[in-house]
């Protein structure tokens, strides 16, 4: 039995000023599953990771996760965030505990360890006292990934993890991806490599706004579905009329 | 050692201005340190100017006491925290501009309603500050402000790092930025009312501001950065209120001089990034 959940998407619609970056959506994800979701820029691959976090609101449909209150992560583009920050890499790691610990309680020594062993499983075992200011953008995508290690998550949803990091470090990463999927999580990726998704994710969503296929990765990447999934206008329609259906 | 200690052994009033001084000397820096990690230093800016309207109506009515003024700035305070809030969600972050339209609209009202009624030595004081200023109502202020920010600004440090940090990782664990923002907001005001006695409401900036920019120089991490804020403004405090008396010098600008002239050592001197440690070339490591 899995410990993730199974994931459900059920006529799914989220929207930008109304206009919808996910369109009436139904795709199903098995507890424990890897997959990958794919798909053309402005497909709405980021904004439905958004809505399955809870972090966007959903216009129509719903998300159901199975299980009793899963816990989710969500490893977003790195754009947000604050790379000069003054931190060290280990106190970002020991964020991934908030779930926990919350504003007040602090770390201890074994949560401390558990961070360190944490960075040492991405390759950054020599980091723990460096300022974040100092790393690469692969070395920081790393700590992330430690961080996600900390978090201990069910369900964990990644935002084109392997952008902007070489071959080794995508490799390394990869590998934390499949331990995830063995210790049997589920584990959802927005990934842009087609090769790497039909070498290593047994599962794929392909997206166009609409939902053009989902189910095993060979069937979804089929040349017919590609061509599909190509041919979506990424312009808003300015005049729309509501949608009916 | 006369030249050092003499002001304030012999007169009363500076041993106030000191104590005062010192006490939000530990707590504005912190608060200033968050406000340049959030590049939201323009914000203190504006809650300093936006109190000053507010402390000029109640000297209008009240004339210099410091309840009314308190009051009067407090409110003000509060109303130009939630307008600036609201300019910020509507312009989408960009909101420096606007920020800037609003602080100048404040100073220009404060300054118009004390020339009402007032002299020039009461928009002096209102504005810069003036160590005979600093009564018993005004120390009490100055120390309860500081007592109140330490312990609720270390319960709030870690949302407000997180924050500030990765504002999408807090989201998506939950945290209440919004909440925490707020009540860091009101504290930010609650210093630059308290502080506008000795300092003026032009200068009670610069002793959260100045401490926390020099700061960067001398740690490459927050708490580190948090001890130098603090260190440069206790220093800039009590050489400031020196020079103030040995120069008959307004005492805001003083101890604001002053916090610049130590900022400019952090700049030159300091280990992080300073100029000094970028001149002078060592040779690398070998790995």
């Amino acid at each position: 039995m899995p410990r993730g959940p199974a994931v459900d998407l059920a006529n799914l619609t989220a929207t930008h000023q109304r206009h919808p970056a996910v369109h009436h959506v139904s795709a199903h994800f098995a507890a424990g599953s890897l997959a990958a979701i794919v798909g053309p820029n402005g497909a709405g691959k980021t904004t439905l990771l958004r809505s399955i976090a809870g972090l966007h609101r959903v216009d129509e449909g719903r998300v159901t996760l199975s299980g009793h209150k899963p816990r989710v992560a969500l490893l977003p583009q790195q754009s947000g965030m604050d790379r000069a920050f003054p931190i060290l890499c280990l106190d970002v790691v020991l964020q991934g505990l908030w779930s926990r610990l919350g504003a007040f309680r602090g770390a201890s020594a074994a949560d401390r360890d558990r961070a360190q062993h944490a960075l040492e499983a991405v390759g950054l075992g020599g980091f723990a006292r460096r300022p974040v200011g100092a790393m690469s953008a692969g070395q920081f995508q790393r700590l992330l990934f430690a961080r996600l290690l900390v978090q201990d998550a069910d369900l964990i949803l990644l935002d084109e993890p392997f952008n902007a990091v070489d071959a080794r470090t995508a490799a390394d990463l990869l590998a934390v991806l499949r331990r995830w999927h063995g210790e049997g999580r589920t584990v959802l990726a927005v990934l842009h490599d087609l090769d790497l998704v039909e070498r290593e994710f047994p599962d794929c969503l392909l997206l166009a706004r609409e939902a053009i296929a989902c189910g095993p990765t060979a069937e979804v990447l089929s040349a017919q579905n590609r061509l599909r999934a190509r041919m979506m206008a990424e312009a808003w329609d300015e005049s729309a009329p509501a949608c009916a259906a | 050692m006369d030249f050092l200690f003499g002001p304030f052994l012999e007169f009363g009033f500076m041993r106030r201005a000191l104590v005062g001084c010192l006490a939000l000397a530990v707590a504005a820096p912190l608060l200033g340190v968050f406000l340049m990690l959030r590049r939201t230093s323009l914000t203190a800016e504006v809650l300093a100017h936006g109190v000053t309207p507010g402390i000029a109506a109640g000297f209008l009515i009240a004339g210099l006491s410091v309840p009314a003024m308190s009051i009067g700035g407090l409110i003000a305070g509060l109303l130009v925290a939630v307008g600036a809030g609201a300019l910020s969600r509507a312009t989408g972050g960009r909101e420096d501009a606007a920020l800037t339209a609003l602080y100048l609209i404040a100073l220009a009202l404060g300054v118009t309603l004390v020339s009402l009624r007032g002299d020039t030595s009461d928009l002096t004081h209102l504005l810069f500050g003036q160590v005979l200023g600093v009564d018993d109502p005004a120390l009490l202020m100055m120390a309860g402000v500081a007592t109140l920010t330490l312990p609720v600004l270390a319960l709030a440090w870690r949302p407000l790092a997180l924050e500030c940090f990765d504002p999408g990782f807090a989201q998506a664990e939950g945290v209440r930025g919004g909440l925490w923002h707020a009540l860091f907001l009101v504290l930010v005001v609650l210093n630059v009312l308290a502080a506008f006695q000795a300092m003026g409401t032009l200068m009670a900036v610069g002793l959260m501001m100045l401490p926390a920019v020099a700061s960067r120089h001398w740690a490459r991490e927050l708490s580190g950065m948090a001890y130098a804020a603090v260190a440069i403004a206790v220093l800039s405090a009590t050489f400031g209120l020196l020079a103030s008396y040995h120069l008959d010098l307004p005492s805001g600008p003083a101890i604001v001089l002053m916090a610049g002239v130590l900022w400019a050592v952090s700049v030159i001197a300091g280990p992080v990034d300073g100029l000094v440690a970028r001149w002078v070339r060592r040779p690398h490591l070998a790995g």
